[in-house]
């Protein structure tokens, strides 16, 4: 031991230390250099001819396991169902799918797939690709979260939730009604008539995936198949694009893809698809011309923002609202959450925190739907000159109401109460908005919980709330989507509420084929929802993109849901003239990108024609 | 000097187990799991996606398969008739898990990807902070008492005091927006590294600068510098050979867990200048309640700090005779 640093003595009396301390440091610095310049560099490519911001990084590219939005913008790109949405109406169009009939009874929908429709691989995309990739959907083993949206197929809930004790479904697939009649003729029977189901075959978690591409990873890698299919070398698509390159975090490069059967309408060869998540990085990057397309803004810049012609929200599929945790007193009393409701200063709420033209709202399903009406609670406050007069009697009403309840001057005390939300600036300004309002108009002592992401769900999970802030977004236009979540025991209902006429309208709907008797069901069961008041409805929402002028085919919907098929860039021509028919008090802003436009092949000379999703259509306005 | 390193290696095992232990159980405490969401799952789904991360199991059972070296699945045991799935696994085997919100990832294709791109960026931001910081330290230290110390402690001051993303943001006004000369985010050729590796390395260059200008200060006036001078040296062949070796002990006792910091990457730096690094794992994993891939880091941090503690503690015996390893 001792003859150790014996011998480092003399390592360093004879120089090789001096020399090992001046060779070390700088090897070490210009190894530093060197490997910082070989990494950024040796992953360098040729900037994509559109880029956008995606926000956080896509759980996967496999369509059977996601529920995300970023993950849906990618998941259209890459593949294709067997419809698809036109991009300003959300109608269903043909996608590998030419033609279907759906029965006169809405149970049986046989759809006619496309000849020609390959996949990457050169495969032709048949009807038995759907039934591998619907059974792998439903099957347990896949662990598919959107399960549920193929559970209007007859016998399709029963295979993903009747298991064995191996956890492998107790039913044989052929009892589940999916059925491929030839190579191009899938039949599905449904157990009840659902109106929306051609919508959800537009939707990404009934996108088909390739059997063979799966088959051959599950063979090479036994261990790691579940990875190793989904590499941009191995993965096998059928849409528009397929992906060339992803790193985590970073982006997604996406290409034409050559086997698309329509890909002439396709006019990017690429696409880089970023995850960037820091709001102010998102407005950075496209302030500076390396983004063309991003989906969030930091809220403190919204008012100069809305000055610009690229940014212009539009309604979105949503709604803010509060969920009241029903078993609790005082909560549990109607009057009381009625008189919660009406004692919100909701315009306040859009006009000073959100900013970006939500509107005030006293329902469930959202603003925006086409054809179907709201059923509000009543309430006097009206959006506009009158809001606070109409305000000042909701108020009247709240305070008699409580009184009623037994609280007020004479009565009992209203205990203090907790407004509960997940930590975010914008939540706890809603919150103190709210809170204000029932401390001054209806003297109720309120406290703010503010909890991190997952600790809060679990709160609400638990019922361990008063009341707690909520969202829901659409993932189909139909009433549905909103009003199915508050049934008795709904796992997403949260608030330990049920109504027997509800849940009896809301099954009486699932069975109603005569379109207006089944909106009249979801009238029926939203008045019920909003005189019952189990959340408290705030306001609808509004989407919160910015997008380069430049680009075409790009028309808003109320799904905020867009379609890289469709998008090319517009020329200065066809800019100018579009700029021409907007309001001229937007500020004009920079359109970067090619003078002459990039238009897909098939593209006609001048402009796109009527019908063509991608002629340029104005966006959805807000009243 | 082996027996120094095979106790070094002894008693980092131990470190690693208890870190790998206790953070395992920490992280299973914590409120909510990985599939809560927005949208409650059904729960028989719930039920379906726990059984494929094996998430029904015990949690005793859990961490004996991240552990390893078995894999406890009952069909990968071949021996008993399961399918051809590994027999081994866990990290005892290098294999940090699936990542359950990537899901298209393991943990070690997260880390391998992203760690190159933090150690680019950190060796860049280190490189710059040790220059600056050192030359900053030393000349303050040989010019006391001057403007020029004076400014240069001052510069170290509010570099300390100031975040680094708000030296990031002031960076990216200037160079991005008003110069024009480098991107204001991203990754992927030479011009994305000046703006993040100043940013990350600025407050280590203002810390590495106050303890060379400490250390130089305390050197300077000792017996053997006088010594130096005495027998006729040039001032500049006193201060390379004989002073800047005592002088930076303290810069080197900090560089271990500095390097370790600046090697991970930064959160806030990343975030800012959307690079794809480890850093923003760190948190982000905690708070997606990624289990697998919290620990991953976790364990990357841990060998990270305890390797260079190690490559300092050796290298004290290089710079200073007085310390032996039998000591350290």
């Amino acid at each position: 031991m001792a003859s150790q640093p014996a011998s480092i003595h003399r390592m360093r009396t004879s120089g090789q230390a001096a020399w090992i301390r001046t060779v070390v440091p700088i090897s070490l610095l210009a190894g530093a250099i060197a490997l910082g310049t070989r990494i950024t560099t040796t992953t360098r490519l040729e900037p994509a001819d559109f880029t956008f911001i995606n926000g956080t990084e896509v759980q996967t590219l496999d369509p059977a396991t996601v529920t995300g939005v970023p993950e849906g913008r990618v998941l259209r790109a890459i593949f294709e169902g067997l419809t698809v949405k036109d991009p300003a109406t959300l109608e269903p169009m043909p996608g590998m799918a030419e033609t279907w009939e759906i029965s006169e009874d809405g149970l049986t929908y046989t759809f006619h797939l496309r000849h020609g429709a390959r996949w990457t691989n050169g495969d032709e995309v048949t009807a038995q690709d759907f039934l591998y990739s619907w059974e792998r959907f439903l099957n347990p083993s896949t662990a598919a979260e959107y399960a549920y949206q193929l559970w209007y197929v007859k016998g399709a809930k029963a295979y993903s939730t009747e298991l064995d004790d191996q956890g492998h479904p107790l039913q044989p697939f052929d009892t589940v009604g999916i059925r491929a009649l030839d190579d191009h003729t899938l039949e599905v029977v449904l157990d009840q008539p659902t109106p929306f189901f051609i919508q959800l075959t537009g939707f990404y978690p009934l996108f088909p995936v390739n059997r063979r591409c799966i088959e051959e990873a599950q063979e090479l890698y036994p261990d790691t198949w579940q990875f190793e299919w989904l590499r941009p070398e191995n993965i096998v698509t059928n849409g528009p694009y397929r992906v060339v390159q992803r790193r985590v975090n970073d982006r997604i490069r996406l290409r034409k893809s050559d086997s698309y059967w329509d890909r002439d309408s396709v006019a990017f060869e690429t696409i880089d698809v970023l995850a960037v998540e820091q709001y102010l990085t998102n407005l950075n990057l496209y302030l500076q011309g390396d983004a063309d397309w991003i989906n969030f803004i930091p809220n403190q810049l919204i008012e100069r923002l809305l000055q610009r012609e690229d940014f212009n929200p539009t309604p979105y599929f949503g709604t803010y609202f509060y969920r009241v945790n029903t078993t609790r007193a005082p909560m549990d009393d109607p009057r009381v959450r009625r008189a919660l409701a009406l004692c919100m200063d909701r315009n306040a709420i859009t006009k000073y925190v959100t900013k970006s033209g939500q509107m005030p709202w006293f329902s469930l399903v959202p603003y925006g739907m086409a054809g179907y009406t709201p059923q509000p609670l009543p309430h006097a406050a009206q959006v506009g000159e009158n809001w606070e007069s109409g305000l000042q009697k909701d108020i009247e009403t709240a305070k008699a109401l409580l009184v009623e309840a037994g609280y007020g001057p004479d009565g009992k005390t209203f205990p203090t109460i907790e407004i509960h939300y997940n930590t975010s600036e914008t939540h706890r300004d809603v919150a103190e908005l709210v809170a204000d309002g029932w401390k001054r108009h209806l003297g109720i002592n309120v406290k703010f919980l503010n909890q991190e992401w997952k600790v809060y769900l679990d709160t609400q999970n638990t019922l361990s709330y008063d009341v707690s802030r909520a969202a829901w977004i659409g993932d189909y236009l139909d009433p549905n989507t909103f009003l199915d979540m508050f049934v008795t025991g709904g796992e997403n209902n949260k608030t330990g509420w049920g109504n027997a006429r509800y849940d009896e309208m809301i099954e009486l709907a699932k069975r109603e084929t005569d379109p207006e008797q089944r909106f009249e069901y979801f009238y029926e069961a939203e008045r019920v929802l909003t005189d019952e008041l189990p959340i408290l409805p705030i306001y609808s929402y509004t989407t919160q993109s910015i997008i380069n002028p430049r680009v075409g085919g790009f028309p808003g919907n109320l799904l905020d849901e867009q379609f890289p098929k469709w998008w090319y860039f517009r020329s200065d021509e066809e800019l100018a003239a579009a700029r021409a028919s907007q309001p001229p008090e937007w500020e004009l802003v920079d359109a970067p990108g090619p003078a002459d436009g990039l238009y897909p092949p098939n593209a006609p000379a001048g402009v796109f024609p009527v019908g063509d999703p991608r002629r340029s259509l104005s966006p959805l306005q807000l009243d | 000097m082996l027996q120094f390193l095979f106790r070094r290696l002894l008693w980092f095992a131990i470190t690693l187990f208890s870190v790998v232990t206790i953070s395992f159980f920490l992280m299973r405490a914590v409120r909510g799991g990985p599939f809560d969401n927005e949208r409650a799952l059904h729960p028989a789904i719930e039920a379906n996606l726990e059984a494929r991360y094996h998430l029904d199991w015990p949690v005793w059972k859990q961490y004996l398969q991240y552990v390893g070296p078995f894999n406890l699945d009952h069909e990968g045991l071949v021996l008993f008739g399961g399918d051809n799935s590994n027999v081994f696994g866990g990290v005892l085997t290098g294999d940090l898990g699936p990542s359950f919100k990537l899901r298209d990832y393991t943990v070690n294709d997260i880390i391998g990807q992203s760690l190159p791109i933090s150690i680019a960026l950190g060796s860049v931001a280190m490189a710059i902070a040790l220059t600056l910081g050192l030359t900053a330290g030393i000349v303050s230290a040989l010019r006391r008492g001057t403007a020029l110390d004076l400014g240069m402690r001052l510069f170290a001051t509010v570099g300390i005091a100031l975040p680094n993303f708000v030296i990031a943001a002031f960076l990216i006004i200037i160079f991005a927006f008003q110069l024009e000369l480098l991107p204001v985010a991203g990754w992927g050729s030479p011009r994305y590294l000046p703006l993040p590796a100043l940013a990350l390395g600025a407050p280590f260059a203002a810390y590495i600068a106050r303890l060379t200008r400490t250390g130089m200060l305390e050197v300077l006036s000792a017996d053997y510098i006088r010594t130096a001078r005495a027998k006729g040296l040039p001032e500049w062949l006193v201060l390379l050979r004989h002073a800047i070796k005592g002088g930076i002990l303290p810069v080197v006792s900090y560089l271990g867990p500095a390097t370790a910091g600046i090697l991970t990457g930064s959160l806030v730096i990343e975030r800012m200048f959307a690079i794809p690094g480890t850093g923003s794992h760190f948190v982000g994993s905690a708070l997606n309640r990624d289990y697998t891939l919290a620990m991953g880091v976790t364990i990357l941090y841990t060998v990270l700090v305890y390797g260079l503690n190690t490559l300092v503690d050796l290298a004290y015996t290089l710079l200073d005779p007085r310390i032996e390893l039998e000591n350290s």
